[in-house]
């Protein structure tokens, strides 16, 4: 980045590792790929250290229990009885993402050459995310109700001009929810990092001018910055939860139809 | 008018957006707090119902902010 230029889309470039990059394939070992793979080691370290199954839990494992005893509560609370059918993916979705949120929003910049690359601030893994959310609900609605499915989009006692009018409506919305599930997680990262690198830039700009101007946007930067990033951890957390939830919502729509 | 100057204004009007969200999530905040200490024993089962309901007017004000960060930083044809 050139000395007082902000360059804040820089952060969101997926690159190939390799130097040598065969332009022509598609497969190629990127940053992306390789931070998807150290979210995955941290979720498998942490899962692993608490699945001791011990009698008097430690605190590991209390912590690891206290992850799938509030996941297990979403899923039972949401859906009902038979939630736990439907756990597996909420889990999955929700550790991901919340250990991706915060595995990028760990300050590893000040490492050279080692800034952390956040794989939920592309589109393209949470829109995949929400797609598979999507695929589970049409699948499970239509293989336990059929095309009986279809009255979902009916409200049961309503007049018939009524329903004409209102089953387009709730179609469109049906239709939308998988961009909106999956365009949340993916702004509010995407929003964050821009911020933290704004005015991390006014930090540096802010030293690098000096005076008693310079040093004071300074200050009062990195405090923000400071605050910014904290909020970012609760945002990761609230857009992890949110994703589990509407999920959980979702399918609760397709298993009992209203 | 040249193309910085028009850049810069219009991110200044799309970060309009960021505002009306703070009134939507001030909204959402405020009418759980209304509901919650008349009846403080319901408000524990509605956290989530509430966090819903802030991402949704939050999603709306990131979604402004993006805007404004793209036209100011990675405009369509610069």
């Amino acid at each position: 980045m050139a000395a007082g230029k902000i360059d804040p889309m820089h952060q969101f470039v997926i690159a190939p590792l390799s130097g040598d990059q065969l332009a022509a394939s598609p497969f190629q070992f990127t940053n992306s790929a390789l931070w998807m793979l150290i979210v995955l080691g941290v979720i498998l370290v942490f899962m692993w250290g608490g699945l001791k199954r011990q009698l008097v839990p430690g605190r590991w494992q209390m912590a690891v229990e206290l992850l799938t005893g509030f996941l297990d509560n979403v899923s039972m609370q949401s859906i009902g009885a038979d939630g736990r059918k439907y756990l597996p993916w909420i889990f999955t979705a929700f550790t991901f993402i919340l250990a991706a949120n915060w595995v990028g929003a760990m300050p590893f910049g000040i490492v050279p050459a080692a800034h952390p690359f956040t794989v939920t601030s592309q589109f393209t893994v949470t829109g995949t995310m929400s797609i598979i959310s999507f695929a589970i609900v049409l699948g499970v609605g239509f293989r336990k109700h059929g095309l009986h499915f279809f009255s979902l989009f009916v409200p049961k006692d309503a007049p018939l001009v009524l329903k004409l009018f209102i089953a387009p409506v709730e179609f469109i919305s049906f239709m939308v929810r998988p961009f909106s599930l999956g365009l949340r997680p993916f702004i509010a990262m995407f929003a964050g990092h821009i911020l933290l690198d704004v005015f991390g830039s006014f930090v540096v700009n802010g030293l690098n001018a000096g005076g008693v101007m310079g040093y004071g946007v300074s200050l009062l930067a990195f405090v923000f910055v400071v605050f910014v990033n904290a909020l970012e951890l609760l945002v990761g957390a609230i857009q992890a939860f949110v994703f589990a939830l509407l999920t959980a919502l979702y399918i609760h729509d397709a298993v009992h139809l209203h | 008018m040249d193309l910085t100057s028009a850049q810069v204004i219009g991110a200044g009007i799309a970060a309009i957006g960021t505002g009306a969200a703070g009134v939507g999530v001030g909204f959402v905040f405020g009418s759980f707090l209304q509901g919650a200490l008349r009846n403080p024993a319901a408000a524990g089962g509605q956290t989530g119902t509430l966090y819903i309901g802030f991402a949704a007017a939050e999603l709306l004000g990131l979604m402004a902010f993006a805007v404004a960060m793209i036209i100011l930083y990675a405009p369509p044809h610069a």
